[in-house]
């Protein structure tokens, strides 16, 4: 009796593990099907048997792409002077990754300030109000930000930042998520240390430099690699704010190739591979801090 | 705690000091993109509004057109279809493959949670694309795999043909939702009392006991925050429709997320699109407290 429960558990295991590999292979397919039908000619693409394995690898793909839409690598002007600064001329696939990497960056490092910040206030400091604002910051959470979008893309002309990478920025930063997990990890603070900083006389910045901050690395670390690849992903809200060729993100320049060349799969792949190995790197690097900060964020939400 | 351990209004007074500077950058975020527009959302509901004109007021006409619109109640449709399919399959799946997995050893763990998380992190834009590819009429590969196992007797235009349209998009939707819901059971099942486990076996117990009585309780905060997600993200359902379909063929994919963009950005109907967004965040939030009105009574 026993030995056939055990059996049947272990059979059950096995069969299970069958059926999730075959799972697995299929939500890996679309990224092997991306990255091989980069490099495939047109012939390869264009037939109606499917090539599982290139027969023949080719950059033509990838010359097409990189011979597309120019654009000036970088252009920066110092605001009220009319100075500007431009880089010199490269295919506009080039300028849309440098843009994307620019806009994950800096919203990565601003979320992080801020939401280290107010994430210590709220969990370790006891002031008038705080009850409100992390109730208005979890109701915020369960909204869809996808709805404050019109209002947003108002506000942005009004302030002039419309079609700037500012205008993904800001409300990237404003999203309350990171401010909600790094209250979370600054919870795990013991007072005590914080106590004798003070008797020390130590200045409340200077106790969050040097008690807070080591503390609540690792929520740091978390936050930022999270913040980072969901910026680089946000496609409504890049879709909405951004608009001339030069502005756009590697997201949008692909939505832009399937609209211009819809059927030229080779050259869209070739485009999607731009857009998901960096980012698909950057993840595998960083894999186990993005794992705690998933998994922080949900405990008590 | 704080009854326990009076403070003088001296102390209060330079806590709430330090606890506002530290938390200002965030909020000046926070209130001007976060607040701000959600403000502006509903008051912009009750306004005609669109590009380069005063906005004029008209009340409740907006909700009142929006209920009698047939494409928003189509779309209103398909989100609920969308949600209700997408939001069970997502949860019992993860939880399946996660119950699996999570007791293997580290690396080949890590490695399912990752593949399953991969499509997240490809990003929604590159994931459409190769799908737009893979549902071709000519050139996909389904039409190809349905013809050669004899499935299929023709090619079907996948995203063209109302009956398919929007089960495709639903699959699509399906995969670049699992990812997240596994990370986060694998790790609640890694955070079970073992204890009890152990004692419920020696109980003589049987696996499947041990899971529902034991296991399942003890996960509940993780399903509800799935469930909570899961219903977000499923309403939210964007990228796939504008970039597969464009809420087509005859309005079959339309969702309201959809709509609200075709309203605003494509007929600049601001404050019609506001309607609807009000209309859609209320809602998620209902479902939101149902959901954990459901959770706290269990």
């Amino acid at each position: 009796m026993k030995t056939s429960k055990f059996n049947r558990s272990t059979c059950y295991k096995i069969v299970s593990v069958i059926v999730i590999v075959i799972f697995a292979i299929a939500f890996f397919f679309p990224l092997y099907w991306i990255i091989t039908g980069s490099f495939k000619t047109r012939a390869a693409i264009n037939s109606t048997t499917p090539q599982w394995w290139p027969h023949e690898w080719v950059l033509d793909n990838y010359d097409k792409l990189f011979s597309k839409q120019q654009a000036p690598l970088w252009q920066f002007h110092i605001p009220f002077t009319g100075i500007e600064f431009t880089g010199p001329i490269v295919p506009g696939a080039i300028r849309w990754l440098i843009n994307t990497v620019f806009m994950s960056v800096m919203s990565m490092i601003l979320t992080c300030i801020t939401a280290a910040m107010a994430g210590y206030a709220l969990a370790k400091k006891r002031f008038v109000g705080r009850k409100l604002v992390f109730t208005l910051i979890v109701c915020a959470m369960a909204l869809p930000k996808q709805v404050i979008l019109i209002p947003l893309l108002r506000e942005m002309s009004a302030l002039n930042l419309y079609n700037t990478m500012w205008a993904v920025i800001l409300p990237i930063v404003g999203w309350p998520f990171g401010v909600f997990l790094m209250k979370q990890f600054s919870e795990g603070i013991p007072g005590e240390m914080m106590e004798a900083a003070k008797i020390d006389g130590a200045s409340e910045w200077k106790t969050f430099c040097t008690i807070v901050l080591p503390m609540v690395k690792p929520g740091i670390g978390a936050l930022a690699i999270f913040t980072f690849i969901n910026s680089w992903n946000e496609y409504f809200m890049q879709l909405i704010m951004l608009s001339s060729t030069e502005n756009l993100t590697i997201s949008l320049g692909i939505a832009k190739l399937q609209a211009e060349n819809a059927t030229d799969f080779g050259l869209i792949m070739a485009g999607a591979s731009l857009a998901a190995i960096p980012i698909i790197v950057i993840f595998l690097i960083f894999q186990k801090y993005f794992t705690k900060g998933i998994t922080m964020g949900a405990v008590k939400g | 705690m704080e009854k326990k351990n009076p403070m003088s209004k001296a102390l209060v007074r330079r806590e709430t000091l330090a606890g506002y500077s530290f938390m200002l950058p965030s909020l000046v975020f926070f209130v001007g993109f976060v607040i701000y527009p959600m403000i502006m959302c509903i008051y912009t509901g009750f306004f005609d509004s669109t590009m380069n004109r005063e906005d004029i007021f008209i009340g409740i006409s907006n909700y009142k057109e929006l209920f009698q619109d047939s494409i928003f109640l189509g779309a209103l449709k398909n989100t609920v279809i969308i949600v209700v399919v997408s939001v069970p399959v997502t949860c019992i799946f993860s939880l399946w493959v996660s119950s699996v997995i999570y007791n293997l050893t580290g690396p080949i763990c890590s490695a399912f949670r990752v593949i399953f998380y991969l499509p997240v992190v490809t990003g929604s834009v590159a994931v459409t694309v190769v799908w737009r590819w893979m549902f071709n009429n000519y050139y996909g590969i389904f039409n190809y795999i349905g013809n050669k196992t004899g499935v299929l007797d023709r090619n079907i235009n996948w995203l063209g043909d109302e009956k398919y349209a929007l089960a495709c998009i639903i699959i699509i939707l399906l995969t670049t939702s699992v990812g997240q819901p596994i990370v986060l059971y694998v790790s609640a099942l890694n955070n079970v009392d073992q204890s009890l486990v152990e004692a419920a076996e020696v109980d003589g117990a049987t696996k499947f006991q041990c899971f529902w009585k034991i296991k399942w309780p003890q996960i509940m905060p993780t399903t509800l925050y799935i469930l909570v997600i899961t219903t977000i993200n499923s309403f939210q359902c964007f990228a796939l429709i504008q970039l597969l379909t464009s809420g087509g063929p005859n309005h079959s994919t339309d969702t309201i997320m959809y709509y609200i963009y075709y309203n605003a950005f494509k007929l600049y109907r601001y404050g019609y699109g506001n309607a609807m967004g009000v209309i859609l965040a209320i809602i998620i939030a209902v479902l939101s407290a149902l959901q954990f009105k459901m959770a706290k009574s269990e």
